[in-house]
């Protein structure tokens, strides 16, 4: 089911505190974030996050067109390192 | 033959089945279209006068995507998701499931038809 949108999208409040710092001051600064669920609102736009991937933050710099998404969409968890065709090593990373 | 929405060309069927050849028309909106112009679904597209065909033609024309717009909607959509990198583009780009699906077994409609992997395990037992 969508969201109500009398709540509006979710951001994590900390995290629009400092778009917000970074929209005032005019820097573009990388922020660092773990908040994979956040919504990318229109004042993303711009500006680069590090998003938290589980293990590692992987870079996500933010265009127009990602507005509606949400961070960790732009973050993989997985890792997927082919099958062998052979017989060995037939457990897979995933 | 009645040709509706430059190439689709249905004929002798009900015309709410009729008008569903085209792309983009299915059975609710085919009978959305019959019932605002008021023909008949019942009637089949051979017994439409021609003043009828041209009003759902234009009724589709002005108010309906169908065909190569709508494929090329549907296409830029995908696109779009590739180009951005996410999640959803990337399933797109490996031509996997796109909504969560297991891939483990099944998932023949995206994945295409079964690729045979020489010494694998066969998954008799419970594993």
């Amino acid at each position: 089911m969508a969201r109500s949108l009398r709540k509006g999208p979710y951001v994590y409040y900390k995290l629009q505190r400092k778009v917000d710092a970074l929209n005032d001051s005019g820097k573009k600064k990388v922020v660092k974030t773990w908040s994979r669920s956040s919504m990318i609102t229109p004042d993303f736009v711009g500006h680069t996050f590090a998003v938290h991937n589980g293990k590692q933050f992987i870079p996500v710099y933010v265009t127009e067109n990602m507005v509606g998404h949400r961070l960790g969409e732009f973050a993989p968890t997985r890792t997927f390192r082919s099958h062998s065709m052979g017989r060995k090593d037939k457990r897979v990373k995933r | 033959m009645a040709r509706i929405a430059g190439v689709d060309i249905p004929n002798d069927k009900r015309g709410e089945i009729a008008l569903t050849y085209v792309y983009g028309i299915g059975r609710s909106r085919a009978s959305e279209i019959l019932e605002r112009v008021e023909i008949d679904k019942d009637l089949r597209p051979q017994e439409w006068s021609d003043e009828q065909t041209r009003q759902i033609r234009r009724l589709i024309e002005d108010d309906y995507k169908v065909e190569g717009q709508l494929r090329t909607e549907t296409q830029m959509n995908i696109k779009r998701l590739m180009d951005i990198g996410c999640y959803r583009g990337l399933r797109h780009r490996k031509g996997l499931p796109v909504r969560g699906q297991r891939t483990q077994t099944n998932a023949r409609t995206r994945k295409g038809r079964k690729k045979t992997v020489p010494g694998k395990k066969q998954a008799a037992q419970k594993k």
